[in-house]
């Protein structure tokens, strides 16, 4: 039985501790560990992102890491978006998903959510095509990415312009 | 209906609640790795598995030798009339010899799942390396190594389709062109590979599985294991996209079964990427060698196909229907009257070729799509004009085809004109010869497609017609609640296309209630008793259209409620506006949700009348659903590096009558970047040795949306007369149409530099190839 390192990772807030092989990865330990099976793998080889989940605010890929490089770190996961919303409201890139019909299976979306997430911070404008380079890392099998490019879009105006955010669903 | 509501899947996918199969632990699992064959064609010697067995947390090891007597053959389901298709030995463990990279020769299980990996690799095969058909060409010639030994040939069927005088439209031809179209093999990578976990349950077994057909699996997974049906229920959880390659029952989601029944213990197996990339079906893989003749003004006059059809080692449920539905549609839009296709089904020492969106028809429409801008070449003729002067005209809709099919419904006219209003091709081709003059070389390629759709009417493709095993009707229920809220039933399954809101708003629109008080129901075998799941475009036309009748039945007993409660005849009482009233009399009126109150609570209702408010439909399709329509790809080509730049997409389709115009669209979009990324991507592909080459999606390119142009879309809408509806099928027309489209549009910019013909992948090599070709071809005193 291989060594086990005890590990403390922060994943939205909540600390989350065990001991583990050094050889688990930060995605097995968020899903199976932690048990928040938002973060999805695609691949396990760093090409999809589907695993994508922001460590210490930056987008990375979760099944490129061991979980103990997370040791003593901040992790946000996609069910991180909505902590501190009124209950049924969508983080306003989420709720442009829906509007958009951003997702099909929704297998790839939590991925790009991460990835996408601090895009909308970006400062001035970006074209179309500079958004679909942001969305290349993620890949996506349903959608095309069309209505994706169009989720961003339209998120981005809403954040930059905070008072028209509709948000029925 | 036609409303472009919003998903009701969506938030609970959007805030990382879906359940995908691998989201699933229970309490004292075990995982499942296999050990799979690295080579392509090899005795099984020995099987060794003591140091496997020695490992932390390894509770069990099975090879084939195990499973005799326990699981029978893996099921295939084409049996078709008066062919003789050659079915090889094949068992979800492999026994002696392996005929393919991939196959599964034993099964490990362990507490974790790292812990089955690194057993897996200590379980020791002994091997005796056999000779090796990896391609089919190859396979066909005579000293060709043999797949399989027992059969004495590589040919595993042969079949023909065709009608009209071949002889004489060849004869009446002012021009015979022959190509040879390469359809390569292709993997349909859905984001969530494939994953079983089977929980035993007293005397049954639960089986949660990422399928797109949960009846199917029940109904072979138990007959490979000798039980009743019934001792298996099937749950879907949700499904990370199928394409196709999740319609079938795979030995791993056999074996998870066996295994949590024997041990008694819940067992999960989850796919890796690159046991998705290398043991889930692959598709197209057909190499069709075609001759077409035409009449100097463009009229086809004869086609004829030889598909050569890979098919892999050992068959999957469909693996030889999938070519042979090729010759279905391999006119096209066009009225040929002599058309024939003879199909040659070619073992080789690969994993299996099965359904993958499109499933046979993409080949179909992608063979006539090139000949049909082929002969406008040779002939000088515009790629538009000589689409016109052979489609089908609309006044001859159904039309009777010769080779046999009848198409629904179609306005292939239409819905070209629609494509040009949005495309200005005169004005492309100014820009066009333009930019030549600065040696910028664009150009555009079209695709007319029909294909055929709506699986399938039993008549047709039963055990009597063309030889699939079972009917393709589809099921559902619809029930109105005591409170009026609505439940459907259906037996199709979802992967990501949002049947949950399609098929509430469908049933809602016949019952006259808002979609939100409608629930649907899927993917569960015990809560619906029947279904043929989701595949080949039969959702909304065949399983919607089971529904839609289920809720007319609904809607019939309500109004006899109706007229009982306000004493007038059934006859009278009409439904409109979420209110049934009796005619001429609209303040006697009842909502749906007083109509359920009086089904249900009944003491005054006449002594025969039956409560409830329920009714269930099965649905077999009179014929099959023909959608089509005109795509257009607008490419550049850099004629230094190869690289092909796509600078517009149009796609005007037609599925008929559409429940969620935003759906229908989202469809689209997949299925054409599916068809770019086989175009110009997506290749799995073999070494000589049968080693597969394409093992991660580092070598298996998907496409990114970074090299993609924004999709630009419409509609034209012809309803299909076999179903109330007036629907057809959605799913496919991208992948069906892209392909085509794609490879013209690369030819049309090539051809001033002597490029008269490419096939696919359109890699930056394949393209400088074609330009060098082209260059020395055109050159006068090439030798
Ligand atoms: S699972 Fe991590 S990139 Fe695919
Ligand atoms: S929505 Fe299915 S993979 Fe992106």
């Amino acid at each position: 039985m291989p060594d086990k390192r005890h590990v403390e990772v922060s994943i939205n807030g909540e600390t989350y501790s065990g001991e583990v092989e050094p050889r688990l990865l930060l995605s097995d330990f968020i899903r199976h560990e932690a048990g928040l099976t938002g973060t999805h793998v695609g691949c396990e080889h760093g090409v999809c992102g589907a695993c994508t989940i922001q460590l210490d605010g930056e987008a990375v890929r979760s099944c490129l890491l061991f979980a103990v490089q997370a040791d003593g770190r901040q992790v946000r996961t996609v069910e991180g978006m909505t902590e501190g919303l009124p209950e049924g409201e969508l983080h306003p890139l989420q709720q442009a998903f829906h509007e958009t019909h951003g997702l099909q299976c929704g297998f790839c979306t939590p991925g790009f959510l991460m990835s996408l997430e601090p895009v909308l911070l970006e400062e001035g404008e970006l074209t179309d095509r500079e958004i679909r380079e942001r969305l290349a890392g993620n890949l996506c099998r349903c959608t095309g990415y069309q209505n994706i490019v169009a989720a961003v879009k339209l998120a981005r105006e809403r954040v930059s312009a905070p008072a028209s955010g509709a948000n029925e669903d | 209906m036609g409303r472009p509501s919003r998903r009701r899947e969506d938030p609970r996918l959007l805030r990382g609640e879906g359940r995908y199969v691998d989201d699933i632990d229970l309490r004292h699992q075990l995982h499942a790795s296999f050990v799979r064959s690295p080579h392509a064609h090899a005795r099984v010697i020995s099987i060794d598995a003591s140091a496997a067995l020695e490992r932390p947390g390894v509770r069990a090891v099975f090879t084939g030798a195990d499973l005799v007597g326990e699981i029978g053959q893996a099921p295939m389901v084409w049996h078709p009339k008066d062919t003789e298709v050659l079915v090889p030995d094949s068992w979800p463990l492999l026994r002696d010899r392996v005929a393919c990279v991939g196959a599964a020769v034993a099964l490990v299980l362990a507490d974790r799942r790292y812990e089955a990996e690194d057993a897996a690799e200590a379980v020791e095969v002994g091997y005796e390396l056999l000779p090796v058909s990896a391609h089919p060409l190859e396979a066909l010639a005579d000293d060709a190594p043999l797949v399989h030994p027992e059969f004495g040939t590589n040919v595993c069927f042969e079949t023909s389709m065709g009608g009209g005088d071949l002889d004489a439209g060849f004869a009446e031809a002012d021009v015979i062109l022959e190509r040879t179209i390469v359809n390569h093999r292709i993997a349909a990578v859905p984001i969530e590979p494939r994953g079983a976990l089977a929980e035993p349950r007293g005397d049954r077994v639960a089986l949660w599985t990422s399928t797109q057909n949960p009846h199917l699996a029940r109904t072979y997974i138990t007959r490979q294991l000798g039980w009743d049906e019934d001792r298996l229920r099937v749950i879907v959880p949700d499904v990370g996209g199928g394409f196709g390659c999740k319609a079938n029952v795979y030995g791993e989601e056999t074996l998870v079964c066996w295994c949590a029944a024997k041990l008694g213990r819940p067992v999960k197996w989850i796919e890796s990427r690159s046991e998705n990339l290398i043991s889930t079906n692959h598709g197209r893989a057909q190499t069709d060698e075609v001759r077409i003749g035409a009449r100097s003004d463009g009229t086809i006059t004869a086609l004829q196909i030889r598909v050569i059809a890979d098919l892999g080692a050992y068959h999957l449920m469909f693996t030889p229907f999938i070519p042979a539905t090729t010759a279905v549609v391999a006119s096209g839009c066009y009225a040929i009257p002599a058309l024939r296709t003879d199909t040659v089904g070619v073992f080789t020492n690969t994993f299996s070729i099965d359904a993958i969106r499109g499933a046979g028809r993409p080949e179909g429409a992608h063979i006539i799509e090139l000949m049909i801008e082929q002969v406008a070449a040779e002939l000088e003729l515009d790629p538009v004009e000589i689409r016109r002067r052979n489609f089908i005209p609309k006044e001859d809709f159904p039309a009777q085809m010769p080779h046999g099919p009848v198409y629904d419904s179609g306005d292939y006219h239409g819905s070209l004109d629609v494509l040009l209003e949005h495309l200005d091709l005169e004005g492309f081709r100014r820009d066009q010869a333009e930019a030549r003059e600065r040696g910028v070389y664009r150009g555009v390629g079209f695709a007319t497609y029909m294909e055929a759709c709506g699986i399938a009417p039993s008549k047709i493709a039963g055990p009597s017609g063309n030889g699939l095993d079972f009917s393709m009707w589809e099921s559902a229920v619809v029930r109105v609640g005591t409170d009026g809220a609505v439940t459907v039933q259906t037996g199709v399954c979802p992967a990501g296309q949002g049947h949950e809101t399609t098929f509430a708003q469908l049933v809602a629109d016949r019952v006259g209630t808002d979609p939100s008080r409608v629930k649907v129901v899927w993917g569960d075998t015990d809560a619906i008793p029947n279904g043929m799941g989701t595949a080949g475009s039969r959702s909304i036309a065949v399983g919607g259209e089971a529904a839609a009748l289920a809720a007319d039945r609904v809607v019939a007993k309500a109004r006899q409620i109706v007229a009982e409660v306000l004493e007038a005849s059934p006859e009278d009482v009409e439904l409109a506006d979420g209110r049934f009233a009796v005619r001429g009399s609209p303040d006697r009126s009842m909502t749906l949700t007083e109509v359920a109150r009086a089904a249900y609570i009944t003491d005054e209702m006449p002594e025969e009348f039956e409560p409830g408010l329920e009714a269930s439909c099965f649905f077999d399709p009179p014929g099959f659903v023909h959608p089509f329509g005109a795509h257009a790809a607008i490419v550049e080509v850099d004629t230094e590096t190869g690289r092909i730049e796509i600078l517009r997409y149009v796609a005007v389709d037609d599925c008929g009558k559409v429940i969620n115009p935003t759906l229908a669209a989202g469809q689209v979009h997949g299925g054409i970047v599916q068809a770019i990324g086989q175009a110009l991507l997506e290749k799995i592909e073999f070494g000589p040795d049968g080693q597969p080459l394409t093992t991660s999606l580092l070598d298996y390119a998907l496409p990114t949306a970074a090299e993609l142009p924004d999709l630009e879309l419409d509609r034209t809408e012809t309803p299909s007369p076999v179903n109330s509806l007036g629907a057809k099928g959605i799913g496919e027309a991208g992948t069906i149409a892209g392909t085509p489209a794609m490879v013209n549009a690369v030819t049309d910019a090539l051809r001033p530099l002597g490029v008269e013909f490419i096939n696919m992948p359109l890699s930056p090599q394949a393209v400088l190839e074609a330009l060098r070709d082209g260059a020395r071809d055109a050159a006068p005193s090439a030798s």
